[in-house]
């Protein structure tokens, strides 16, 4: 592999991963928080709750997920290599 | 690329590898025979509870017959939230099957010790952890909702395309492209990370020390079998039910 690509790839995969984490840590932050807030306000619908909440954040956890992805392809499956 | 990792591989362990793949030639096409023979054991594996499961039924259910009903009522559950108590039941078979199959792939990754198999190349793991398999089944799910709403409401479903306003057109149009992609990429890349973190952490300290990081790589496999099961049952309702004309019903 060309030694300017490799670099490259490196850099543009940490950058996919570190970019994709930032807004769904900020989305799953406020969902934890305000369903801790739902909770507190109605400890019966705790199940409820918590069920949709799980389900939520692996909604926002794909989104880093699909930044992964890119960086998996850009080391291991590089089109330009 | 991550040369110095192989003075350990003379473990037993499993190899960080992306792309090595057992290919069989099969007339002109070049297939990835290590994802097809996982999943004919978790297919075999399937086929084998469910005949077990209703070889002899008892009214009153016990052993395997009752774990197969729980989960039958489980998913049965599951379509009728997402799809609405009218229409959800010739959709539970589909529904129920990429469930089943995707969670029972997942699993069969982390659980069973593949690695004791030895092929001539490439390494057993989860089918899910190839993207052609999670394409294929979010392609089967992008069908069935164009199947679903084009035999509930005929040539008029298309009239979602147009239907607020024909300015949202190239969106709409976007829309059933962009649906199987984040379908497949969600599944593939959540199994594929599960897989690389246990091994990497494996590389390091190859003892207990991943425990744990394996145990939620097992809760969010099911996860996400549930998030594809859901979503495809979502897709269906949004294709039968279309933009608000019927109303929707609570969930």
């Amino acid at each position: 592999m060309d030694p300017l690509v490799a670099a490259a790839s490196v850099i543009a995969a940490s950058l996919a991963i570190g970019l994709a984490a930032i807004g769904p840590g900020i989305g799953q932050g406020n969902a934890a928080g305000q369903a801790v807030e739902g909770i507190a306000r109605q400890p019966e619908a705790e199940g409820k709750i918590r069920g949709t909440l799980l389900l939520t954040l692996a909604f926002m956890e794909s989104l880093t997920i699909y930044g992964l992805v890119i960086a998996l392809v850009l080391l291991f499956a590089n089109p330009f290599a | 690329m991550l040369n110095f990792l192989s003075a350990v591989s003379s473990l037993p362990l499993a190899k960080i590898e992306v792309g090595h793949h057992l290919y069989w030639q099969l007339g002109n096409l070049k297939i990835h025979g290590q994802v097809f023979l996982t999943s004919w054991f978790v297919i075999g594996l399937l086929v084998i509870a469910s005949l077990a499961a209703t070889r002899n039924i008892r009214r009153i259910p016990a052993g395997i017959q009752n774990f197969m009903e729980y989960a039958l009522e489980f998913i049965r559950d599951l379509a009728k939230n997402q799809i609405g108590e009218k229409d959800y039941r010739p959709w539970v078979p589909f529904i129920g099957t990429l469930f089943l199959f995707i969670f029972v792939s997942n699993w069969s990754g982390a659980l069973i010790p593949w690695k004791l198999i030895r092929l001539p190349e490439g390494e057993l793991a989860a089918p899910t952890n190839d993207i052609n398999t999670t394409v294929a089944l979010a392609l089967l799910t992008s069908l069935a909702y164009f199947y679903a709403g084009f035999s509930k409401r005929g040539l008029g479903y298309f009239k979602k395309y147009i239907e607020p306003t024909p300015i949202l057109l190239p969106i709409a149009i976007l829309e059933d492209f962009t649906k199987p992609l984040s379908l497949s990429f969600r599944l593939f890349g959540n199994i594929l990370a599960d897989e690389l973190v246990v091994t990497v952490l494996v590389l390091l300290v190859p003892l207990f020390v991943p425990l744990p990081i394996m145990a939620l790589g097992l809760f969010t496999s099911a996860i996400q079998a549930l998030v594809f099961a859901t979503l495809a049952a979502a897709y269906i309702h949004e294709a039968m039910a279309g933009h608000g004309d019927e109303g929707h019903e609570e969930h």
